[in-house]
């Protein structure tokens, strides 16, 4: 069986495959940025009682394995009452893993503001929030991107663990056609480049693109 | 917690902690192929050969931005289609190793880049060999501001390990699924590799710190 043969025979699942991976990957993306900047905000909190709950978090998602939190949340959690289906188990364990790492670069992001801004802002009588969403996220976003093209393509990286789960993303699909055919370069080497263009022709030219407009935006260009 | 099982619990744990140090070794194993790969790689990427630096940065990047569990199936599935039986162990080491070597890569290519260029300056007018240049002056200066990286992604190694189970290296992954299956409890096996987990990854985490500003002062960069 030639490439092209198997392409036209295995493509189509390969790319349903494709589209469940790219669900999992905004999902994921959203529920990680809003983790983030949660769990960011709260540990830059000077109240330990709002600090403590991020810190613990954090440090629990970072030093453990990704793989681990999905089996976690998926065959151990239902024993708490609290169970998901497998799509959803693979997205919030994606999310709220690459969740932690995002938090930290929040955090490293708002720190790199100078603090010029905030007693600008301050001797302007800003109220707190406006001064955090108006002032300082504005500049520590500005900041983070590239460290967040990154983590992105780590939390793609990391949707492919859902395969284990038998969500049916890429991964998956690559498993099953590897088993029913044996043609494994071609598979594993088809999924392979196909999380490749993923990542350099989506991800990161995305990425640049949003530095671009944010910077303008800031008046950095 | 409701329903916990601490009979179970200590059943489990001598298993646990046997897998604990199989997984200990594939990281070790992992980062030794890493290590030293790794900085061939960065290397590579320094030679006049435009061809090769090309070649060798795209293959970092290509390994960089795929998922290693579908690399560590690449390596197990594709060497028997040719002819080559490798067993777990062998193809998920390869596998691991070969991507944390692109890691690490970057992290020796930014260690590189961070020496001072009057140092290479002060090589060329020495008129010292390529050889010496890297091995007495240029990696020997490069090797702490690398280190905070390396350990990074030693405790990364370490995190990772839990994919090898896809192939069936008996590592702790691989064990606390053959718990749960047995037993029909989940609860406790995979919680207690959480734990696990969590108790070997954070002091690693610490020491690493140490163990970098104990290789500073000894080079006398403090």
């Amino acid at each position: 069986m030639s490439y092209w043969e198997f392409l036209s025979e295995y493509g189509p699942r390969l790319i349903d495959g494709t589209l469940v991976t790219a669900a999992q990957f905004f999902l994921a993306a959203a529920l990680a940025i809003v983790i983030a900047l949660i769990a960011g905000l709260m540990k830059l909190s000077p109240y330990l009682p709002v600090r403590a709950p991020a810190v613990v978090y954090i440090e629990v998602f970072r030093g453990t394995s990704l793989l681990v939190q999905l089996y976690w949340i998926f065959f151990v959690l239902p024993l708490f009452g609290v169970s998901f289906d497998k799509f959803t188990a693979g997205f919030v364990a994606v999310g709220m893993n690459l969740g932690a790492y995002g938090a930290e670069l929040v955090r490293g992001g708002i720190q790199s503001v100078p603090k010029g801004q905030w007693e600008a802002a301050y001797s302007l009588s800003m109220s707190p929030l406006r001064r955090m969403w108006r002032i300082i996220l504005p500049q520590a976003l500005l900041n983070m991107l590239p460290p967040w093209g990154n983590l992105l393509i780590e939390l793609l990286k990391g949707t492919a663990l859902v395969a284990l789960i038998s969500v049916a993303d890429l991964m998956f699909e690559a498993r099953q056609i590897n088993g029913s055919t044996y043609l494994s370069a071609q598979t594993f080497g088809s999924a392979l480049i196909i999380y490749y263009i993923f990542a350099r022709l989506i991800i990161t030219p995305f990425m640049r693109w949003l530095e671009r407009v944010m910077r303008r935006k800031l008046g950095r260009a | 917690m409701f329903d916990w099982r601490w009979d179970f619990t200590w059943e489990i744990l001598p298993r646990l902690f046997e897998a604990t140090l199989n997984t200990m070794i594939a990281a070790g194993a992992g980062y030794a192929i890493a290590v030293v790969l790794g900085l061939v790689l960065a290397l590579a990427q320094r030679t006049p050969w435009r061809v090769l630096t090309f070649v060798v940065r795209e293959v970092v990047e290509f390994i960089r931005s795929t998922p290693l569990v579908l690399q560590i199936f690449f390596v197990f599935f594709v060497g028997p289609q040719f002819g080559i039986r490798l067993d777990p162990w062998t193809s998920g080491m390869i596998a691991i190793g070969l991507h944390y070597s692109a890691y690490l890569s970057e992290v020796y290519r930014g260690g590189i880049e961070s020496v001072a260029k009057g140092q290479w300056e002060a090589c060329a007018s020495l008129s010292m060999s390529t050889r010496d240049t890297y091995f007495r002056i240029i990696i020997p200066q490069a090797l702490p501001p690398s280190l905070a990286g390396m350990g990074n992604y030693l405790v990364g190694i370490f995190k990772d390990t839990p994919m090898l189970s896809v192939i069936g290296v008996a590592e702790l992954m691989h064990t606390a699924n053959a718990i749960g299956s047995e037993n029909y409890r989940f609860l406790e096996p995979y919680t207690l590799v959480g734990v696990i987990f969590l108790a070997i990854s954070l002091p690693a985490a610490g020491l690493i710190r140490v163990f970098e500003g104990w290789v500073r002062k000894k080079l006398g960069m403090q």
